[in-house]
């Protein structure tokens, strides 16, 4: 199991289109990936789960990725936010 | 729990009046979701009848997306991106999935798991990342609606004394409308001049559009307030509110009695001069309406309606009985029918046509143009339903969006045909019947006086005149605002239109908008307007306007706002006469 806080950076935060491609990478991979915020858990893979989480700009949201490719995805990821999907 | 009160929402005004009453949504698929127990070995079925509806409502949102993609591009098409990521979400399939094997039914199971999520945006406090709730609504409302195999709700539903609330009324809405019913429209899209506004005018009616998000913010049932005048919407409204509102709406229809008291009375100044007030109609139903207003004649009779709703284009006989029976119930009074306006669009879906999209609808392929370039399927079978009708009454046909005397030209050597195969086969018609055009079409406007002499009238068509005039959709809500009847060029055309035609001694009328609005009416009257053509319901407001001035004070008037370059100053002596 890994884990990995990750800051939304982009302006409008984890609107529909962000929410979309996180859950697009994400379910690239085999491993379960989770997002924490506030004590509040949702699945990476869910796009409804995603929207429910309203993490708007500088939230700060803990991922925990579970599987053989565990590493990988959370790298993916990383980069995705990063990239502030290519807003 | 105590909810807010008086919750106001501001749209657009699309047409007058004040109402109150329960909210009828027709988006809202009042679906009743009882949870029904699904026999262990009908579970697996029940499963499947679950995925063929995400199935379907997949195929919906495909083709949603590729629409849009179209039409606004890849950026735009995300929104359904979205949707179809909310469909294929595996945790929802699953929560469906596993309460269906526990026995429920699909539908129930459905809104169980979509309503916990809806549930979850509650907390939310960002106002955006809230709203987003209506994408999950939506395509819960979506695999619902297939699963039960329902469309959207249609007025025939309607049981109460109603306010209708969509998104958009489309014209196949509209014509299966019980009329007595209906005490006003809200929808969340449209402009001054979209296809709810000239409904609810035409029923008369208050109606506020462009509201956004309203039918997601309503459900049938509620009591709301709708107030045409100020383009508001009350939510929720409190007792006090609600007497007030009752008290306006008895008001008003204490003014709509008084106005009734004008009927019997002849159409003429207070100086005498007579001017005709004819009614604008879209189907055969709303001739009694015609008549118990008054109206000497129908100005315009749209027969647009006769296209929607059905997959062929109609054939000839179809087109003489709707004719037939209007020109009947008019009793001799005119009866002006204009050939269809429709676009090629409209045409394409028949598969007669193999017309692709326009990239502008309005500046293309419609109306007399379309008629022209397929005669044998559109045109002619319409001439001669129109001719077969006019010999049993006063018919006077009418072509829409003439731009120059080419096109009349050739539509009047077609009905030249047209009657003389009549003719041959010895079926009669009006050998005197009269033959107009629609003005307006700016370049129709500007040689008029060449016009004039090949037609026995015309009508301006102001909605169009003035869109093409200012260069502006008037459905865009971006430009709505330019859009402009007493824009000094649309007041210069207009006379322009009317002496050329008087130089002739053809008569004008006016069947759009403009012509039905009271605030007009002083200045167009000088002018020298001869026939105002309007929604039966605004006949009489118009002739008590037309009653209550004198000619020769609203030519005094018309002089000074045609030497005005502004909209202040026109509207300063618009507002003065309105004193009088």
């Amino acid at each position: 199991m890994k884990e990995k806080i990750i800051t939304v950076s982009n302006k409008m935060g984890l609107h529909a289109r962000p929410a979309a491609m996180l859950v697009q990478v994400a379910s690239k991979y085999q491993s379960s990936v989770k997002i924490i915020k506030d004590n509040f858990d949702i699945d990476a893979k869910s796009i409804m789960g995603i929207m429910t989480l309203a993490a708007g700009q500088g939230s700060q949201l803990k991922f925990v990725a579970d599987g053989p490719d565990e590493n990988e995805v959370l790298t993916e990821l990383e980069c995705l936010f990063k990239s502030n999907f290519s807003e | 729990m105590s909810k807010l009160e008086n919750i106001i929402l501001k749209g657009i005004t699309a047409s007058g009046g004040v109402s109150v009453g329960k909210a009828f949504l027709l988006d809202d698929d009042d679906i009743c979701l009882i949870y029904r127990e699904i026999p262990k070995n009908a579970r697996e079925n029940e499963k499947k009848r679950f995925d063929d509806a995400i199935e379907k409502t997949r195929q919906e949102f495909k083709e949603i997306y590729n629409k849009i993609n179209d039409i606004l591009g890849e950026n735009y098409a995300h929104i359904a991106d979205t949707h179809i990521l909310i469909l294929d979400d595996m945790n929802m399939r699953k929560d469906v999935y596993k309460l269906i094997e526990e026995g429920s039914n699909a539908e129930y199971a459905i809104f169980k798991v979509m309503d916990k999520v809806i549930r979850s945006f509650e907390s939310i406090k960002d106002d955006y990342f809230k709203e987003r709730k209506v994408d999950i609504q939506e395509v819960a409302k979506k695999i619902l609606t297939n699963l039960l195999g329902k469309r959207k709700r249609s007025f025939r539903d309607l049981k109460e004394n109603s306010i209708v609330v969509a998104h958009n009324l489309t014209p196949a809405d509209t014509v299966t409308i019980k009329e007595k019913l209906i005490k006003g429209f809200i929808t969340d899209v449209g402009g001054k001049t979209s296809h709810t506004a000239i409904m609810a005018q035409g029923l008369g009616i208050p109606a506020v559009v462009g509201l956004k998000v309203v039918s997601s913010q309503i459900k049938t049932g509620d009591t709301i307030i709708l107030n045409g005048n100020t383009g508001e919407v009350i939510l929720n409204p409190s007792a006090e509110l609600l007497e007030k509102y009752q008290k306006e709406y008895d008001r008003q229809n204490e003014v709509i009695k008084e106005l009734k008291k004008l009927k019997d009375l002849p159409i003429e100044t207070l100086d005498k001069r007579s001017v005709l007030i004819f009614a604008n109609i879209d189907n055969p139903d709303e001739v009694s309406s015609v008549l118990n207003n008054e109206a000497k004649g129908i100005g315009l009779y749209r027969t647009e309606f006769m296209y929607f709703n059905r997959n062929s284009i109609p054939c000839e006989q179809e087109h003489f009985e709707a004719y037939y029976r209007v020109v009947k119930e008019m009793s001799g009074y005119p009866t002006t029918i204009r050939t269809v306006d429709l676009g090629g669009d409209k045409l394409a879906k028949f598969g007669l046509l193999k017309l692709g999209r326009e990239q502008n609808p309005f500046l293309g392929l419609r109306a007399i143009r379309l008629c022209l370039k397929y005669p044998d399927d559109i045109f002619i079978p319409q001439l001669r339903g129109i001719l077969r009708a006019s010999a049993f009454g006063k018919v006077r046909l009418m072509y829409p969006m003439i731009s120059g005397l080419d096109e009349l030209r050739d539509a009047n050597k077609i009905l030249q045909d047209v009657k003389q195969d009549l003719r041959k086969t010895n079926i009669s018609f009006d050998e005197d019947m009269e033959v107009g055009t629609m003005i307006e079409i700016p370049s129709a406007a500007v040689i008029m006086d060449m016009i004039a002499k090949e037609v026995d009238f015309v009508s301006i068509g102001t909605n169009d005149l003035i869109q093409y005039t200012l260069a502006v959709d008037r459905i865009n809500e971006n430009v709505a605002n330019i859009y402009n009847p007493m824009h000094p060029a649309v007041l210069r055309l207009i006379k322009h239109i009317i002496d050329n035609a008087h130089k002739e001694k053809i008569e004008v009328g006016m069947c759009g908008e403009m012509a039905g609005d009271p605030y007009y009416t002083p200045i167009l009257l000088g002018f020298g307007l001869d026939e105002f053509s309007v929604s039966p319901f605004q006949v009489l407001k118009i002739k008590k306007v037309i009653c209550g001035v004198s000619f020769e004070q609203a030519r005094a008037i018309s002089a000074k706002i045609l030497k005005c370059g502004d909209k202040e100053s026109i509207s300063k002596i618009v507002s003065a006469i309105q004193m009088i």
